[in-house]
């Protein structure tokens, strides 16, 4: 039998469902596993007790056959959801230790459907960044490594892993797993849970998703709860999963999706069966590519990646058309802008009274700049600065409500897209392959910023992205196609994400931790 | 538009950020990259453009005015860094 923590999410459901192993044995599995992955540094808390408390409610469940949806399925839980009675950070020095008396409505949600919780997960801290290595915890060691190939960068974008030599010299320089939801995407990569909640403000689930060869899909603003998620930036801030396939993704995604009363952000339309739509036909479907995100010095194998990607589709079926998004290089200076602006807002009220760390001062006011000084790390007090100069008196019409005006045309440029009849735009999922730990700290922290350069657009206009491994770098390493979807129309996604996996296969990384 | 070393002490007082005099310097490069990032957005031609409230087109929702929640102050005051009885402690406010 395949070691029970290899098998997809689908597979181990229906493995449970037909007995062939326990929901105890698949948690300590899973436990096992992620003992021995401490060098990953993906959890920052485990919660074994509690996993094999819900397992052995869930195997009792499976054996009155009263199974609910992910009944005895073992997730990992990003650090920005509050979880009851278990602490949550952020990964932020400032949340101390921080134990919720409630539980966020997405994860109520999947224990509801019979999930069972692994434990916490490793993000950069308030989910700010793009490496996972501003968290308080410290980075999150991305499973893949780099291998020198043989091969030119096109023919191992065809061929996938088979053409990559590992008994080559490789380099063993710690790689980031992208973020902010890099415990997520490690946790899932590497067999450390079946799948994983993480948000997305900016790219936090596709990135990592991307520089990991995992799944990620940030829905549609409002078709999460963000109750009871840390707030970064409100407008932006969507729940989705990461997992290891199209398909294990549509199953979490419908169980962490509907309308919540306490979110009023939340929409109240019914959530669809996204399982159902893997395997629909995508012969006639449009698929518009953006000339935008052709960006000047992009590297060779991001394009080649791209236009494979279009190869896939066109062989499926698909109508491949030409669109324009002119607004595109004006989304990441809006979005740090509004980001930062929001956040500044939301992280106010980390002042050390209510909650969290506390840092002693002359009086209040001191008591309050000590506290964010020692609790904020270097990435959230830069941002927290920026989001406050921006909606100073003042400053507010020329930032903010100028970025706000630009945001309006960034959405403008998708609506009048899909008006003429496209169902998705691909596009590249991000402009490189991982890089090192540290390999940007001397760096402006712009370099950074530009990861985000094609998955930003998305939540600025609110629509739904996924992210699709698709290929390996001439390093080896995995690379990602993204496809964006009209409003609320996950299920299209879900159907054109599946086509291109299963035309790419599936990239696994070799175990060495 | 870039920031000056008093500008980087004001915003840092208004976001209640104790900030070193030895750490203004590295702010003010990093606060000016940023801002000198997003000045591309003044070229972008807004006349006559709504700026965005919503990203997806929703009424506000309203609820019946009534009482949902409460008689939870152990709750609340659970993670207090500092109580007395039913309070939060701070330093003294008023003298």
């Amino acid at each position: 039998m395949t070691e029970l923590t290899a098998l997809t999410l689908a597979e181990a459901r229906d493995g449970l469902r037909k007995r062939a192993f326990s929901a105890a044995e698949l948690a300590d599995a899973h436990i096992v596993a992620i003992e021995q992955a401490r060098a990953l540094n993906a959890y920052v808390l485990e919660t074994p007790d509690t996993a094999r408390a819900m397992a052995k409610n869930a195997d009792a469940r499976l054996k009155a056959g009263d199974a609910r949806p992910l009944e005895g399925l073992p997730l990992g839980i990003k650090d920005l959801f509050a979880t009851k009675d278990v602490r949550t950070t952020a990964c932020s020095r400032i949340l101390d230790n921080f134990v919720p008396t409630y539980e966020s409505t997405v994860t109520t949600q999947l224990w509801r459907d019979g999930a069972v919780m692994l434990g916490k997960l490793n993000n950069d801290e308030f989910a700010m960044g793009s490496s996972n290595e501003t968290s308080c915890f410290g980075p999150v060691v991305n499973p893949w490594r780099r291998t020198r190939t043989r091969v030119n960068p096109s023919s191992a974008l065809q061929e996938g892993a088979s053409r990559v030599d590992p008994t080559c010299d490789g380099s063993n320089t710690p790689l980031v797993p992208g973020g902010s939801s890099g415990g997520s995407a490690v946790a899932v990569a590497a067999l450390l849970c079946l799948g994983a909640t993480a948000t997305d403000t900016g790219g936090s689930i596709r990135q990592p998703a991307t520089f990991t060869g995992t799944v990620g899909i940030k829905p549609t603003y409002g078709r999460c709860s963000r109750w009871g998620i840390v707030a970064f930036a409100s407008s932006l801030d969507q729940a989705g999963p990461i997992t290891r396939t199209v398909r294990d993704a549509a199953i979490l995604l419908r169980s962490m999706a509907g309308h919540d009363p306490k979110d009023s952000t939340s929409v109240d339309r019914a959530v669809p069966d996204y399982e159902a739509a893997l395997g629909k036909p995508v012969k006639g479907m449009t698929i518009g590519i953006p000339n935008e995100y052709r960006l000047d010095g992009m590297a060779p194998e991001i394009d080649a990646l791209w236009k494979q990607g279009v190869a896939w589709l066109k062989d499926a079926g698909a109508n491949i058309v030409d669109v324009s998004l002119p607004h595109t290089k004006y989304a990441l200076p809006a979005y740090y802008i509004v980001a930062p602006a929001e956040a500044s807002s939301n992280l106010a009220r980390y002042d050390g009274v209510r909650y969290g760390l506390r840092s002693p001062g002359r009086d209040v006011i001191g008591m309050y700049e000590k506290t964010r000084a020692e609790g904020f790390g270097a990435e959230v007090r830069r941002r927290v600065m920026i989001g406050t100069y921006v909606l100073s008196a003042g400053y507010y019409d020329a930032y903010y409500l100028r970025a706000q005006k630009v945001r309006t045309l960034i959405k403008r440029d998708f609506e009048e897209c899909f008006a003429k009849g496209v169902d998705a735009i691909l596009t590249p999922a991000t402009p490189t392959d991982a890089f090192g730990i540290g390999e940007k700290a001397g760096a402006s922290p712009i370099e950074m910023y530009l990861n985000d350069v094609f998955t930003v657009t998305v939540n600025m206009a609110g629509l739904p992205g996924i992210a699709v491994p698709a290929g390996l770098s001439a390093d080896g390493l995995p690379l990602g196609l993204q496809l964006i979807g009209r409003p609320f129309d996950e299920e299209t996604l879900f159907t054109l994400g599946a086509a291109l996996e299963q035309a790419a296969g599936r990239f696994k990384a070799e175990r060495w931790w | 538009m870039s920031v000056d070393a008093a500008t980087v002490r004001r915003i840092a007082h208004l976001a209640r950020i104790a900030v070193a005099d030895d750490e203004i310097a590295h702010l003010q490069g990093e606060l000016n990259a940023i801002l000198a990032f997003v000045e591309q957005l003044s070229e972008v031609i807004t006349d006559g453009i709504e700026p965005m409230t919503s990203v997806i087109p929703m009424e506000m929702k309203k609820r019946e005015d009534k009482v949902t929640d409460g008689g939870i102050s152990e709750d609340v005051l659970r993670n207090a860094p500092a109580r007395e009885g039913n309070y939060f402690l701070v330093p003294k406010v008023v003298e």
